[in-house]
C-alpha cells in the first residue's frame, strides 16, 4: 500500500480518471448543438487519443537526442516503446474518429487536412519502425531509428499544426463548425475533458512503462 | 568550408559527366513515364490532373536519382572520404547538387510534359517559382533519407518508404501552390502557401544540417 502512494500514485490516478471519464463522459449533460448533438462526447475519446500520441511523441523525439548525445541503449528502448504506444493511441484516434464522422458527416473517411494529418503521421510511424526493423546493427539501428524520428516530428508538426490552419477544416471549432470555443458558457465538459486528458496521457504513460519494462528484463535475462 | 563545400560539387559533377549512365537513367525514366501519361489520356485533361500527375512523375524522379547520392558509394569509399571530409561539408555539397541536378531534370520534364500534354499555365513566373521551391525542399529531405537508407545496409526500397510520409506535407502544399499558378490566380493568393514553402526549406535544411554529423559518425 506504501508502495502504492509513494511510487505508484499516477497509475491509480490514472484508473480514477479514466473511470470518471467513461462514467461522467456518458452521463453528464452536455450542450445540444447542431449537428454534432450527442455526439459530441466522443470528445472525452477520440481528442484525447489525439493528447495521449502527442505527449508520447514528445517522450520519443525527446529519447532520440538523448540516443544521439549519449547513446545508450537503454534510450532507445523508451523510444521505440514510446512510438510503439504513440501509435497505438493514433490507431485508437483513427478508429474512433472514423466511428464518430460515419455518423456526423456520413462517411467514415472525408478529404479533410487533418484527417490528411493523421494518415501522413501514422505513414510516418509506420516507415520508423519499417527502419528499425531493416537494420540489424542495435545501435545503428538506434542511430538511424533516432534520426528519422527526429525528422519525422519535425514534419509532423508542420502536418497537424500549421498545414490544417491554411485551410477550412470539417472538423468542430473550425471553418465555423460548432465547437469547442462554443462551449465557454456551458463548463461542465471542461469537468471531464481535462481530467479526460491527464487520464488517457496517464494511462498511455503506464502501457509504455510496463512494455519498458518488459523489453529490460528480457535483455537483462539474455545477459 | 566554402572552398570544400564548391571543391565536392564539383567532384560531383566530374563524376555525373565521366557516368552519364545516371542522368541518362533518370531521364529515360522520366520521359517514359510521360509518354504514358501521353498515351493513356491523348490530351490535356483538366488542371488537377495534369498538376497531380506532373507532381508525381518529378517525386518519383527525384527519388530514383537522389537514391545513388549515397547509395552508389561503396563501403571503402565512406571510409575514404570519412577521413578526409568534414561532415557539414559533404551534406551541404550533396544538398547543393542534388537540388542542381533535380531543378535540371525537373526542367526537362515541365518541358517535356507540356509538349505532350499541353500548357494550361497562365502564370508561368510563380509556377516556375513553386517549382524551384518545392523541388529544393524535395532534394533536401531525400538526399538525408538517401544517407539513411544508404547506411541501412543498401536498401533501396528503404528510400521511397522513408521519403514519401516526410514528402507529404511538402507536396500537399506545392501542388497547391501551383494550382493557383496554373489557374493564373491574384497574387495574393499565394500568400500562405509562399510562407509555409520558404519554412519548409528552412527547416529541411537546418534538419539535415543539424542530423548528418551523427549519421556520418558510424
Amino acid at each position: 500500500m506504501n508502495n502504492l502512494l509513494r511510487e505508484n500514485w499516477w497509475k491509480a490516478l490514472a484508473v480514477i480518471l479514466v473511470f470518471y471519464t467513461i462514467i461522467a463522459g456518458f452521463l453528464s449533460a452536455v450542450p445540444r448543438l447542431p449537428i454534432l448533438h450527442e455526439t459530441i462526447r466522443n470528445l472525452y475519446f477520440h481528442v484525447t487519443m489525439w493528447f495521449g500520441m502527442m505527449l508520447l511523441m514528445i517522450v520519443n523525439l525527446v529519447y532520440g537526442v538523448r540516443y544521439l548525445s549519449g547513446s545508450s541503449i537503454k534510450d532507445d528502448i523508451y523510444a521505440e516503446e514510446s512510438a510503439r504506444t504513440a501509435m497505438f493511441f493514433g490507431v485508437a484516434g483513427l478508429i474512433t474518429g472514423m466511428i464518430w464522422a460515419n455518423y456526423t458527416w456520413g462517411a467514415p473517411w472525408v478529404n479533410d487536412p487533418q484527417l490528411n494529418g493523421a494518415a501522413g503521421t501514422m505513414l510516418a510511424y509506420s516507415a520508423y519502425f519499417i527502419l528499425r526493423n531493416a537494420v540489424a546493427d542495435e545501435h545503428r539501428r538506434a542511430k538511424l531509428a533516432a534520426i528519422y524520428s527526429i525528422f519525422a516530428f519535425v514534419m509532423m508538426i508542420v502536418f497537424i499544426q500549421v498545414l490544417p490552419k491554411l485551410t477550412d477544416s470539417l472538423h468542430p471549432g473550425q471553418g465555423g463548425n460548432p465547437g469547442f470555443n462554443t462551449y465557454d458558457l456551458d463548463s461542465t465538459m471542461r469537468w471531464v475533458f481535462y481530467p479526460a486528458v491527464i487520464g488517457w496521457a496517464l494511462f498511455g504513460t503506464w502501457i509504455m512503462n510496463l512494455r519498458i519494462r518488459l523489453r529490460l528484463l528480457s535483455i537483462n535475462k539474455e545477459q | 568550408m566554402f572552398k570544400k563545400v564548391i571543391s565536392l560539387i564539383k567532384k560531383e559533377f566530374l563524376l555525373e559527366i565521366r557516368h552519364q549512365s545516371g542522368i541518362g537513367g533518370v531521364l529515360v525514366y522520366s520521359l517514359s513515364s510521360i509518354y504514358i501519361c501521353y498515351l493513356v489520356f491523348r490530351q490535356f485533361v483538366d488542371v488537377p490532373v495534369w498538376n497531380a500527375l506532373l507532381w508525381i512523375i518529378i517525386l518519383f524522379a527525384a527519388t530514383n536519382a537522389i537514391a545513388r547520392s549515397f547509395l552508389s558509394e561503396s563501403k571503402n569509399k565512406q571510409l575514404f572520404y570519412y577521413t578526409l571530409l568534414d561532415p557539414k561539408a559533404v551534406i551541404i555539397s550533396k544538398s547543393i547538387y542534388n537540388f542542381l541536378f533535380l531543378l535540371v531534370i525537373t526542367a526537362i520534364i515541365v518541358s517535356a510534359f507540356i509538349l505532350f500534354l499541353g500548357n494550361p499555365v497562365q502564370d508561368f513566373s510563380m509556377f516556375s517559382c513553386g517549382l524551384i521551391l518545392g523541388v529544393c525542399a524535395i532534394s533536401n529531405i531525400l538526399t538525408l533519407v538517401s544517407a539513411l537508407a544508404a547506411k541501412a545496409e543498401n536498401n533501396s526500397a528503404l528510400m521511397a518508404i522513408l521519403g514519401f510520409p516526410l514528402i507529404i506535407p511538402l507536396l500537399i502544399t506545392v501542388i497547391r501552390f501551383s494550382k493557383n499558378a496554373i489557374e493564373g490566380l491574384d497574387r495574393a493568393a499565394y500568400q500562405p502557401y509562399f510562407i509555409i514553402l520558404i519554412s519548409l526549406n528552412v527547416l529541411v535544411f537546418a534538419l539535415s544540417f543539424l542530423l548528418f554529423p551523427y549519421l556520418w559518425r558510424d
